[in-house]
């Protein structure tokens, strides 16, 4: 078959393999892009997610903002981040910058409601033990509550991880770097192999990201390791369930 | 900004957004006539439902950039290119809610609709589809929102197929951030607007019951 004839020899065309425009430059670009919008989407939802599940306030904010955070599409968050962007630097703003708060703002609604409901889903009992025990709030937050809810809120950096690592690839078009510019190279000079090569590599990151959060999980001990991991993606649900 | 292209444009601002809307109207409707037919497989002969689950959900993880790009070499620049993985994309979100829908019919109902002697099929319309209606809503919306997103993208397959997403790539083109926001801005209001409207139609369709997101 041509198509899988042609990738393979994309793929194993040395000129491939190295320079700027090389799959080992743009698969480093490609992590390194998406590990700085995770940091930064993990920086502002986490604490805010923790907070909310803590102090119970702002549930229905959580909610509501998690709900029009899935409805805007990524693409248009990049068109609509470039007039603001260009204004900070006139390259970088252009390129880089706006897929960036496109995947942030991508990332954010997972990890704030697994955050969130984390903490909710945490036994009441133990949490008025621990507080008849003396300690203080920040205390029961962070030996009690974030520790028993953990397998809930790495849920929610996982499908943000996952999510930015599969959804980067739009910012080729815009012209960052990382795996989606062959898909958009690909795509304008009608050469399948690279089309092809493209899309094995991005899914398969997408798939090494995936494992690499699961062992992550499974190392934390938790009852993600059984199966299903308990993400919790709509935020009007009641709060999740853990097993001790 | 530059106002005045906008308003110069308005004209093909609306034709947009009417491709835009069409392009994920069939979409959706094709993914939820597939996804139900799948779905009542599940439902009756369960076993089935973990594979049809796992196959949507592989599909589901393919980066959209890469779907509409690897399916370009096998169906060229058509319609069916724009449309398939718009499709394939409903499915696990469909297939999901549609099975919890019925899921969430309770078992004395069913009883009782058999035991006053309701055909197979009269329950279903009568009985099993309007109690699981909050749960389909649910997801329609969800399918909805998720694909005119997904549309914009499709914008990379040429004029055709753009909808809203054709200002965007043709103002990256320009270097022109005016029409990249004049195509951005409505695709994020047609998605909410549309969102609005099934939760008003979820909201008719089931008045006895509040619309609640499954599992």
């Amino acid at each position: 078959m041509s198509l899988i004839d042609a990738t393979v020899a994309w793929f194993g065309d040395p000129a491939h393999w190295s320079g700027a425009a090389g799959i080992p430059n743009r698969l480093v670009e490609h992590l390194g892009l998406s590990a700085v919008a995770l940091a930064i989407a993990i920086i502002i939802a986490l604490p805010a997610g923790l907070a909310i599940g803590h102090t119970r306030r702002g549930a229905a904010f959580a909610a509501n903002l998690a709900n029009i955070g899935r409805a805007i599409p990524s693409l248009a968050v990049i068109g609509i981040a470039i007039p603001f962007t260009v204004l900070i630097d006139p390259q970088l703003g252009f390129k880089i910058y706006p897929t960036i708060v496109a995947m942030v703002i991508l990332a954010i609604p997972p990890i704030l409601v697994n955050a969130e409901a984390g903490i909710v889903g945490v036994d009441r009992d133990l949490v008025e033990s621990a507080r008849a025990m003396g300690m203080r709030e920040r205390q029961v937050l962070r030996r009690i509550e974030i520790p028993i809810a953990l397998p809930v809120i790495l849920a929610g950096i996982r499908s943000g991880a996952s999510q930015i690592v599969a959804t980067m690839t739009l910012g080729a078009i815009f012209g960052s770097g990382g795996l989606g510019r062959f898909l958009v190279e690909g795509i304008a000079q009608r050469d399948i192999g690279m089309t092809a090569g493209g899309v094995v590599l991005v899914a398969g990151l997408a798939l090494v990201v995936e494992a690499a959060f699961a062992l992550l999980q499974r190392a934390t001990g938790t009852p993600a390791a059984q199966g299903r991991p308990p993400t919790v993606t709509r935020p009007s649900l009641g709060p999740a369930r853990l097993t001790p | 900004m530059d106002l005045a292209w906008i308003v110069n444009h308005l004209d093909e601002l609306g034709l947009r957004t009417l491709q835009h809307f069409g392009l994920a109207a069939l979409g959706v409707a094709a993914g939820f006539v597939i996804a139900f037919g799948l779905s009542l497989v599940a439902v009756r002969i369960r076993p089935t439902y973990g594979p049809i689950v796992a196959v949507s959900g592989i599909l589901y993880t393919i980066p959209s950039l890469a779907m509409f790009a690897a399916l370009v070499p096998i169906t060229g620049l058509s319609l069916l290119t724009a449309e398939v993985p718009l499709v394939l994309y409903t499915l696990l979100i469909f297939v999901r809610n549609i099975v919890a829908g019925f899921d969430s019919v309770p078992p004395d109902v069913l009883e009782a609709a058999d035991a006053m002697g309701y055909p197979g099929g009269t329950r279903l319309a009568r009985i099993e589809i309007p109690l699981a209606l909050p749960l389909i809503v649910a997801g329609l919306r969800l399918a909805s929102v998720s694909t005119i997103g997904l549309v914009t993208i499709s914008g990379i397959l040429g004029d055709r197929f753009g909808g809203l997403g054709f200002f965007i790539f043709e103002g990256y083109r320009h270097v022109f951030p005016t029409e990249i926001f004049a195509g951005a801005v409505p695709s994020v209001i047609l998605a909410l607007v549309v969102d609005r409207v099934l939760v008003g139609l979820g909201g008719r369709l089931a008045p006895w019951r509040r619309e609640r997101a499954p599992r």
